[in-house]
């Protein structure tokens, strides 16, 4: 058969005008404008798309729609290859890149088809039982192979260059499904006046409306309708848009697909927009899935729902076959039957019914179907394409006779699309007299409507979208009367749903409940026999229902099945969960455009470029990026941080410290304030004095510290670490909003106001007279821990004398804007003493010799003793934390405590995080403690280290171990004084 | 998902606040020396399902704190009031 004589030559909803190429596994094809990839590749005769998953079993389309499990492609190229593409919902687009899956060498001869000898050992658990011996490591051996051999498509490492956009929007009535019911509750709501977003996965409008074909008068209903949805300013239809899952507060996300061909990225083109919409009311009008009917070899290609055949003939004049075989239990399927027959395909119906409406037998007859009732399909031969099947009393399977025939229709009844209204929590119940779970009550502004609801017939549909629609604009605030909508009319206007579930009358190990899963009908009975009964414990036994399709066409029959094999009722045995994605999802949508750089908000410095322009290489620390070390000093961080280390001790260095937490506290009781948060006294701190002050949490834990300064009576300037300066703020608005509500003080973050540089070294004093001539900074004026506001052609500085690295040093404040000019001015001003920047790897190393502690010792966990700060504690006036920090575990001699700790083996270094032990302990478990910060210290030319072990510098000159064990590393060192340099202070107070 | 009406700024996201925990709770007195006190108010607290007074920070808007009414079991809010407001009206706690 030639292409084309799968293709009708009129009729459809796709435009002949317009031809489209695209790729199959290399081999060029073409199909038209308005095909699937599903629809082209059947036009072009292509009937195994794919090998199944264990057994390798060649496999054709099922469906034509979102529930398919075997018609999985990757498509596209280099970082936009994407796996497990349903060809069923993807647009034919020029160009487009296709290849089949699960596969070697090709889907047509695959070599892993011999895995079906196996077949037997891979039943459900296999990997539970056939590959456990012969010793207990042998599962190792086997799980890197059934790895491999496991999933259906491959994902590629390369990066997606495609663009996802999100977007957030808002409505008073969402409407998911354009199928009747949905058509009719969206135009009824916006006729009410409300503001409508309807969402639509197909890019056509209309669901079952569009089975029917163009000549049809459902058509014409379907076109107006949409006709005047498009006319009306407050409707927004998204096409192409899923609905993937409800949240609280009618919160619904969507994936829209934009551009189905290959947008351009660098014009701003996004593939997909992911939209957050919250809506005030909701329209479920999802619709309904046929299910496949259970007998040996219904997975062979050619074996089909039947509303897919009837999809593929009307809406893409695609003819499936010469002579078919419709096998049902309800009427919807002779909608299928009459079609084909006119078409000229001979067509036997076998109808598990005993009887049928007289009506639809009479036109069955006048058409030349052959009727058989109370008759069912139990096998079908052919491997790579259907040629027969077998047919036989569907009571019992007695009476088997063959038929020739190139398709098979089966429609095994209705399940309604429930997931999205279960995704709040609420369980669907059953209704015995449709065979299937329906909604049992919705969230408050939340409806059903249509074949979702159990309603499959086009009239109740209608009806019930109207009505919701009505309800749920109203919801929204937007009252209009009742009113009714035309129906046109419908041919086959029968829903009757028989059905009677039997287990296959042969060949359970090839009768197939999940396609994509391969589960058949003997996986169940063995979970029922091993007591995996209980819906869950099947689905997670037999992986029913966890492939791609999350048991779209496999859940119901699954029930069926376990309740025939129980002697049970289908509502015992349930359904599992229904959660988010309702379909897969690609992660570029999920991240949006928070990709790459974007991925975090980055914070930067006012002398950012500044520093990128002058040989400063940048880290990220939180969500800031600092200088790192400059290139000035050396080729590499490890070389440079120690350059810059001794310019610091040696001469002067200046460094960029503008991440700091600077907040503002003002008022009559702001002293009172400080004396409440901090452990130390700030209301006898003289004005223009700084003092070092630490906080504590509530639990009596280190929380932050800082420095603040007097600048009046009422007023201060607080700073706090770069990393906790968010905390410290909201901490403290917390405080004086919540539970001092008494006290007259305001607080004002002035983080970003300020920038603010350390001038550090020997010759920091000497730097400053250059850089301020006009400024008093004598050690007089400007004593340790002083503070002095001048000014610099008139623009305000501020200089607070504070030490971080242990030498002389001045922290200097300025408005931001001039941050760039005043660090320019310093260093063309203090040249002459060969003042250079210094970066945050220096600092650390700095403050690390002198013994300071820093955010790796305040990890929340410790104490002030812990960290050898107890003597600050004031005992004059209570601080928040001191209650808690009495409590006996916070302040044993087993607590451990702040320590210096040298390394005692040259060639050798400490890394941070290492496990302490006494030198005489055996190395193993949890040890004494841990070093929390490491340098190499150019002072005493060896790795130190500050850490916490227990008991603290009661074991002063011990000897002690270092182990690593991620690293294998053992290294001697010896506890010392935290304080490497100066302990006196002498240098601080130069 | 939940969208917290702030008296100031109005009806605002909830990706715009931080969560401040338990607001039935009330703050012992600074410096109140009873070590129980402390540690029932730092560590314990009812695991409410149903309606639950919180503290939500505006942090991306007025920065205010806020007590809000929020239902745990069906995560819908019902009020919400300025912390210093709500906190005021209510009788002070006897410690």
């Amino acid at each position: 058969m030639t292409s084309a004589s799968y293709r009708l030559s009129a009729g459809g909803r796709i435009d002949r005008s317009r031809r489209i190429g695209f790729l199959l596994d290399g081999e060029a094809m073409s199909g038209f404008a308005g095909d699937t990839l599903a629809s082209a590749l059947l036009a072009n005769g292509v009937r195994v798309v794919g090998r199944s998953f264990k057994y390798h079993r060649p496999r054709g389309f099922v469906s034509a729609g979102i529930e398919e499990p075997n018609g999985l492609f990757t498509l596209g190229k280099g970082g936009r290859s994407e796996p497990n593409v349903a060809g069923t919902v993807t647009e034919l687009t020029e160009g487009l890149v296709a290849r089949r899956q699960n596969a070697w060498p090709s889907v047509e001869f695959d070599l892993r088809a011999a895995y079906a000898f196996a077949a037997p050992l891979l039943t459900a658990g296999f990997y539970y039982k056939t590959f456990m011996g012969p010793t207990r490591g042998a599962w190792m051996f086997y799980e890197r192979f059934i790895r491999r051999a496991a999933g259906l498509g491959q994902g590629v490492h390369q990066r997606d260059p495609d663009r996802y956009e999100t977007r957030h929007a808002f409505a008073d009535v969402l409407v998911i499904g354009a199928g009747p019911a949905g058509v009719a509750a969206g135009l009824t709501a916006a006729r009410a006046g409300a503001r409508v977003v309807i969402a639509e996965q197909d890019s056509l409008l209309g669901g079952s409306l569009l089975l029917e074909t163009v000549a049809s008068p459902v058509e014409e209903w379907r076109r107006e309708v949409e006709a005047e949805l498009e006319s009306l300013a407050h409707v927004t239809i998204l096409r192409r848009t899923i609905a993937l899952g409800v949240y609280d507060g009618g919160t619904v996300a969507l994936v829209e697909r934009r551009n189905p061909a290959r947008p351009d990225p660098g014009a701003g083109a996004a593939r997909q927009v992911m939209i957050t919409l919250r809506a005030r009311a909701i329209v479920y009008a999802t619709g309904a899935s046929e299910r496949p009917i259970v007998f040996a070899n219904n997975d062979r290609p050619g074996v089909m729902l039947a509303t897919a055949v009837r999809s593929y003939l009307n809406r893409f004049a695609v003819a499936l076959g010469k002579t078919a075989v419709v096998v049902t239990n309800n009427d919807s399927a002779y909608g299928t039957a009459f079609d084909l027959a006119r078409h000229g395909v001979f067509v036997t119906v076998a109808d598990h019914r005993d009887t049928i409406d007289s009506a639809l037998g009479a036109k069955a007859r006048a058409l030349g179907i052959e009727q058989l009732c109370g008759a069912t399909v139990i096998d079908v031969l052919g491997g790579k394409a259907v040629n027969g099947v077998v047919i036989a009393r569907a009571v019992d399977g007695s009476g088997a006779q063959r038929r020739s025939c190139d398709l098979v229709c089966m429609s095994g009844g209705w399940s309604p699309l429930v997931h999205l209204t279960s995704h709040g929590g609420i369980k669907p119940r059953y209704r015995a007299d449709i065979a299937a779970f329906v909604p049992d009550r919705y969230a408050a502004g939340q409806f059903g409507a249509g074949s979702l609801t159990g309603s499959l017939t086009l009239a109740a549909a209608i009806n019930e979208g109207v009505e919701t629609g009505r309800r749920a604009a109203a919801h929204a605030g937007h009252d209009a009367p009742a009113s009714t909508l035309s129906t046109p009319r419908l041919e086959t206007t029968g829903c009757s749903v028989e059905t009677v579930w039997r287990l296959p009358h042969r060949h359970p190990d090839k009768a197939f409940v999940d396609f994509q899963n391969d589960v058949t009908v003997k996986d169940l009975t063995i979970a029922h026999q091993e007591g995996y009964e209980s819906v869950e414990h099947l689905k997670r036994y037999t992986t029913l229902g966890m492939g791609t399709d999350q048991g779209k066409t496999s859940n119901i029959n699954a029930a069926a099945m376990m309740a025939l094999l129980k002697g049970e009722q289908i509502p015992a045995v349930g359904t599992t969960t229904f959660r988010p994605p309702f379909m897969p999802v690609s992660l570029g949508a999920l991240a949006g455009r928070c990709v790459g750089n974007h991925f975090k908000p980055t914070r930067r410095s006012p002398l950012h470029d500044w520093h990128l322009a002058h040989g400063g290489e940048l880290i990220q620390a939180g969500p800031w990026l600092r200088a790192w070390w400059y290139r000035w000093a050396g080729p590499t961080a490890q070389v440079a941080y120690i350059e810059e280390m001794r310019l610091v001790r040696t001469a002067v260095g200046l460094a960029d410290a503008s991440t700091l937490g600077k907040i503002d506290v003002q008022g009559p009781d702001a002293a009172e304030f400080l004396g409440r948060i901090y452990v130390n006294n700030f209301a006898n701190l003289p004005v223009g004095k700084s003092r070092y002050g630490v906080m504590l949490s509530d639990d009596g834990t280190v929380f932050d510290d800082g420095s603040t300064t007097r600048l009046a009576a009422t007023r201060y300037f607080m700073t706090t670490t770069t990393a906790q300066a968010g905390e410290v703020m909201s901490w403290l608005e917390f405080l004086l909003q919540t539970a001092w509500t008494d006290l007259r003080v305001s607080v004002t973050s002035v983080s970003d106001e300020w920038a603010a540089m350390a001038v550090a070294g020997p010759q920091a004093r000497a730097a400053l007279e250059l850089a301020l001539p006009d400024t008093d900074v004598s050690n007089a004026r400007l004593p340790y821990m002083g503070c002095v506001e001048t000014e610099l052609n008139g623009v305000p500085v501020r200089l607070i004398r504070l030490s971080f690295s242990g030498e002389l040093a001045y922290e200097v404040y300025v408005p931001a804007d001039y941050a760039v000019a005043l660090w320019e001015h310093v260093l063309a001003a203090a040249a002459p003493l060969g003042i250079k920047p210094f970066g945050l790897e220096a600092v650390a190393s700095l403050r690390i010799e002198k013994g300071h502690v820093a955010g790796l010792e305040l990890d929340h966990r410790n104490t002030l003793d812990d960290l050898g700060l107890g003597r600050m504690a004031s005992k004059d006036k209570p601080y928040i934390g001191r209650e808690l920090l009495q409590r006996p575990m916070l302040r044993g001699p087993e607590r451990w405590g702040l320590v210096g700790i040298e390394c005692l083996e040259p060639g050798k270094s400490l890394r941070g995080g290492s496990i302490l032990f006494a030198a005489t302990d055996k190395v193993a478990g949890h040890g004494r403690g841990y070093v929390t910060s490491v340098t190499w210290s150019t002072e005493l030319k060896k790795f130190i280290a500050l850490g916490l072990y227990q008991g603290g510098l009661t074991h002063s000159g011990e000897e002690i171990v270092c182990a690593f064990p991620l690293k294998g590393e053992v290294v001697r060192a010896r506890l010392v004084s935290p304080m490497f340099i100066d302990p006196k202070g002498e240098r601080l107070r130069a | 998902m939940l969208r917290i009406p702030c008296p100031l700024c109005g009806e605002r996201d909830y990706t715009e606040f931080r969560y401040g925990g338990d607001a039935r709770k009330r703050r012992p007195s600074h410096g109140l020396p009873d070590l129980k006190v402390w540690h029932d108010y730092v560590f314990l607290f009812d695991n409410v399902k149903g309606p639950h007074r919180e503290f939500w920070q505006h942090v991306v808007g007025c920065r205010q704190w806020l007590v809000v009414e929020r239902n745990t079991a069906t995560n819908r809010v019902e009020a919400s009031g300025l912390a210093r407001v709500v906190l005021a009206t209510r009788e002070d706690a006897t410690l």
